[in-house]
């Protein structure tokens, strides 16, 4: 099944997350922010890294490159989209997934593992992983705290909409890492997924951790359309 | 013409007799700005070329040495690394997060200008004492610049060092590593060549920033009024680079490119003739086409702009619509502005009026050279006799948790967490071990690097502390699993004027070069900072080194710092004395003693040691290199990355504080024997517990130790109302 890396400038993860759904049997191609056509895309990925160098908020420039009306349009028919990273706060901006990320709590960047615990399986990103498997996986954010006003926030976790929480050493939410506790999210029909740790950096136990495989390994299976 | 200007300019009454001789006419008023610069201690090196051939790069393994951009060595199977360091210590002072972002943006270009994909980037970084607040807004500023920059551009910075001393308080040293990758075919040059092809401007455009900023920033000494050289210091822009790299890359891929010089200090002047002069070729510059960011600026101004984010491409006329269509495809800013021409004159024109003509070597490579009267500084061997006095019983626990709290021996995670060390996928030990490891993708190879200085010791015996961060980086990138392959090194020094600066320079720079030669490492490149003088307090004298190590193939399980196990035993690798306090961090932190002579390296003897840290990186699970705290803070070390405890059986505290150089830990399976014979190897412990236990020397509980250790940093730079400064 054909993936659509979608590189805006300013992109920095797409050759990873490549690399790592290749290895997954996925046929990752890049395609530039300036196309316009994704026909025969069987899944999307908005990969990390500073699109348009985000010196606005993040991703609100991303979200005018030409390439996004079709990944709305694909969004809409139920296509698998991932947002990693930089891909969520552009899916945030596009309206795809609600809320918005503001910077972190300590007013720093954070390159670090970090736990999430898996809050919902219910979408092409977790449906392969247990509720309430504990996953480290590194978080790589300057702006990657998520935040949403009340009644939509209430409306989000009554659905199952967050995909995963940050935890601490004991399994309790943590919200001291950047200020949030919601560390991925999806969509009513779970088709559309964002989360601001990497998966793909945690594919390899030599590079710290393989708990990522998972998720992108959902997110193959959902391309493929296996039944869940 | 103003009879002075060229002393306004930095320059010698003698320079411009020199400048007035290669053209046989007074210089115009744009001319002589460009040999102003170019004639700068920062682009012309003038005070040091002469030293600077001590170094060796003629092993079989150089593709090529120091001169261009970056050294460049063969990794095998059409693999080459490109690498390269360079300073930008007055810039980083003026604006700490500007300074250290440019700084790492001037190293990116200097490796992708070789054809190489940057793939890393290492930061040495020098502050003052953190109990002054000037300098935690140093040091956080500078931290904070770097990873803005270098997160944003996507490269990941894998670590470096980080050392504070009062030296440093009114004159910091950011000095930053950069290491790029690339197929053999992918290697271009800056030598210009083909009568007729076009010279490109790619990247940002060209403003009235940072003009001046090699000769008045980075070759004059600081004093009360820098912060009036703010203007001087270029603001980076992360994003415009990152299209540029790729930009640049694309052209390689599709072979579009004759040659490529990248745009630093003095700017379209230093481009134009070092691309020139190193092909043998001339070159007509037109300004009238150099894009602008402002209006109505002067030819000199445009010649000398340090306006960041630009490179230099020389195109055949053929290609030059594909090589804009690139540049469009990127959205960055293309402009021809320039055409290659037999014979050796940079011709630049503006409103169709000449406004310079030069030869390009006289600019780029004909500069004047010094021989500087040098002598050793005559409180030397008083300092020397100033050796600390050693107290008949130490509580050595107490000790370390006390150097544990030292920010230049305590965790670094605050400064490493705030760079993204972790992009494409390629990082196997992270920053806060004794190297970084890299792994190359698609190949069993793999490359550990080390940045190294040691202030205080260089200042207490330049060649003696030049031979030992020498030695020591060897080992660090040793005990990461490679032996060592290449160096490069950033000589940071106080103004060369003086003879006593000059001497340290002339002796670090023999140290480097006999440990290089020692060891068999190449030297292949280099930078050389002087002038880090303010209010004429002149800095330690700084060589740092940044090692490559390369292994192939990599370690499948490379040693890490906390995969020690309970029932593992300790063993300590290298010879000791129990004598080497001068510079140590015992004295400086406990003893608050900064003299003695440091012990010299045993050369043999530790050409042995790396050997033996590169033979045991493939089979035991731990290795550590015992430098700043000795062997005490080394095993706390250990023991707090592993979470295991450990008990030493040492008996004096003197073997377990003092830091001879070249030695190393392994911790191995129980039983295990090294097989070690020909240096001397010991196991001096077990694994095991919760607390450090040196035996009658103390033992502290590994909590407190890793709490100290944790916190040591953020207590002193997070400062809110709940949490005061120390």
């Amino acid at each position: 099944m054909k993936t659509a890396v979608i590189v805006f400038p300013g992109s920095n993860c797409e050759h990873d997350v490549a690399q790592v759904l290749r290895s997954l049997g996925a046929e990752p191609e890049l395609v530039f922010h300036r196309d316009r056509d994704l026909t025969g895309a069987d899944g999307i990925v908005l990969p990390g890294g500073f699109a348009h160098g985000d010196y606005l908020r993040t991703g609100a420039i991303a979200r005018f490159s030409p390439v996004m009306a079709e990944v709305e349009r694909h969004a809409a028919a139920g296509t698998p989209v991932i947002g990693i990273c930089n891909g969520f706060q552009i899916l945030t901006e596009a309206g795809l997934l609600p809320g918005a990320m503001v910077a972190n709590r300590g007013l720093r960047f954070i390159c670090r593992h970090v736990l999430v615990r898996v809050e919902s399986t219910d979408s092409v990103l977790t449906r392969n992983a247990g509720l309430g498997d504990v996953l480290r996986i590194p978080l790589n954010s300057y702006q990657g705290n998520f935040v949403l006003d009340t009644d939509r926030l209430a409306a989000l976790e009554d659905r199952g909409g967050v995909l995963f929480r940050y935890v601490d050493e004991k399994g309790h939410p943590d919200h001291t890492i950047n200020g949030a506790t919601i560390a991925g999210i999806a969509n009513a029909a779970g088709n559309v997924a964002g989360l601001m740790p990497h998966p793909e950096r945690a594919s390899d136990g030599l590079l710290g951790s393989s708990d990522g495989l998972v998720l992108l390994e959902s997110f193959v299976a959902s391309m493929a359309k296996l039944p869940a | 013409m103003s009879e002075s200007l060229h002393l306004e300019l930095g320059m010698t009454d003698d320079e411009y007799a020199s400048v007035v001789a290669v053209l046989d006419r007074p210089p115009a008023d744009a001319e002589l700005a460009m040999y102003s610069v170019m004639w700068s201690e920062h682009c012309s090196y003038k005070s040091s070329r002469d030293w600077l051939d001590r170094f060796r790069s003629d092993y079989p393994w150089v593709v090529l040495g120091p001169g261009e951009n970056a050294g460049v060595v063969d990794l095998g199977d059409g693999w080459l690394a490109a690498l390269r360091i360079e300073s930008h210590n007055h810039p980083s002072y003026v604006e700490p997060y500007q300074g250290a972002a440019t700084g790492v943006g001037g190293i990116l270009r200097d490796i992708f200008a070789m054809g190489a994909r940057p793939v890393a980037v290492w930061d040495a970084i020098r502050f003052g004492p953190l109990t002054d607040s000037k300098n935690r807004y140093l040091f956080g500023g500078v931290v904070s610049g770097i990873a803005g920059y270098g997160n944003a551009v996507g490269v990941p910075t894998l670590g470096g060092e980080v050392e504070f001393a009062e030296r440093f308080s009114n004159n910091p040293l950011v000095n930053v590593m950069a290491l790029g990758l690339m197929k053999r075919d992918q290697l271009v040059t800056r030598a210009a060549a083909g009568a007729g092809n076009v010279a490109i401007l790619l990247g940002a455009s060209t403003g009235r920033d940072g003009i001046g900023g090699a000769s008045i920033l980075a070759s004059t000494s600081f004093d009360e009024d820098s912060s009036a050289k703010r203007p001087s210091v270029q603001v980076g822009d992360p994003f415009e680079e990152k299209k540029l790299i790729e930009a640049c890359l694309e052209l390689y891929e599709n072979d579009l490119v004759v040659a490529i010089q990248d745009l630093g200090a003095a700017g379209i002047s230093c481009a134009t003739s070092e691309s020139a002069a190193a092909g043998g070729m001339g070159m007509t510059v037109d300004l009238d086409r150099v894009h602008l960011r402002e209006t109505a600026m002067t030819a000199a101004e445009i010649l000398l702009s340090e306006s960041q984010e630009r490179m230099l491409v020389i195109v055949e006329p053929g290609d030059v619509a594909d090589v804009l269509a690139t540049a469009e495809k990127w959205e960055i800013n293309a402009s021809e502005i320039g055409t290659l021409t037999e014979g050796e004159l940079l011709e630049v024109t503006m409103n169709g009026v000449p406004v310079a003509s030069v030869p390009a070597a006289s600019l780029a490579e004909n500069g004047p050279r010094y021989r500087r009267p040098a002598k050793q500084p005559g409180d030397l061997e008083a300092i020397w006799a100033n050796a600390p006095m050693l107290p008949a019983v130490v509580d050595v626990a107490d000790t370390v948790l006390r150097m544990l709290d030292d920010p230049a021996l305590a965790d670094r995670s605050w400064v490493s967490e705030q760079y993204d060390h972790m992009l494409f996928l390629q990082t196997v030990v992270e920053p806060g071990h004794d190297g970084s490891l890299l792994r190359i993708r698609e190949t069993t190879k793999g490359l550990a690097v080390s940045t190294d200085g040691d202030a205080l010791r260089c200042f207490l015996d330049p060649h003696r502390g030049a031979e030992r961060i020498v030695y020591e980086s060897a080992l660090n990138v040793a005990v990461t699993g490679a032996a060592p392959y290449a160096l490069v090194d950033n000589l940071n020094f106080g103004n060369p004027e003086k003879p006593e600066i000059m001497w340290q320079f002339i002796e670090t720079v023999e140290g480097v070069a006999a440990a290089c030669e020692s060891l068999a490492v190449p030297v292949v490149g280099g930078n050389v900072s002087f002038y880090n003088e303010t209010d004429g307090v002149d800095i330690y004298p700084t060589p740092v080194v940044g090692m490559l190590g390369f292994c192939d193939p990599m370690p499948a399980i490379p040693p890490r710092l906390d995969r020690a196990q309970h029932g593992m035993d300790l063993w300590l690798i290298g010879p000791e004395s129990g004598k080497d306090f001068a510079g140590s961090a015992y004295s400086r932190i406990v003893l608050d003693n900064l003299g003695g002579r440091p012990a010299a390296v045993t050369r043999d003897i530790g050409n042995a040691v790396v050997a033996h840290a590169v033979r045991l990186a493939s089979i035991v699970p731990v290795l550590h290199d015992v430098s700043a705290g000795g062997l005490a803070v080394a095993i706390a070390e250990i023991c707090i990355r592993s979470g295991v405890g450990a008990s030493i059986a040492e008996p004096t505290w003197e073997l377990l504080l003092d830091e001879a150089p070249s030695r190393f830990l392994a911790v191995v399976p129980a039983g295990d024997d090294l097989g070690i014979h020909d240096v001397p190897a010991r196991r001096i412990g077990v694994m095991g517990g919760d607390k450090i236990d040196f035996g009658s020397n103390g033992s502290a509980a590994l909590e407190e130790a890793t709490t100290v250790w944790r916190e040591a940093i953020p207590r002193r730079m997070d400062i809110s109302p709940s949490r005061g400064v120390a």
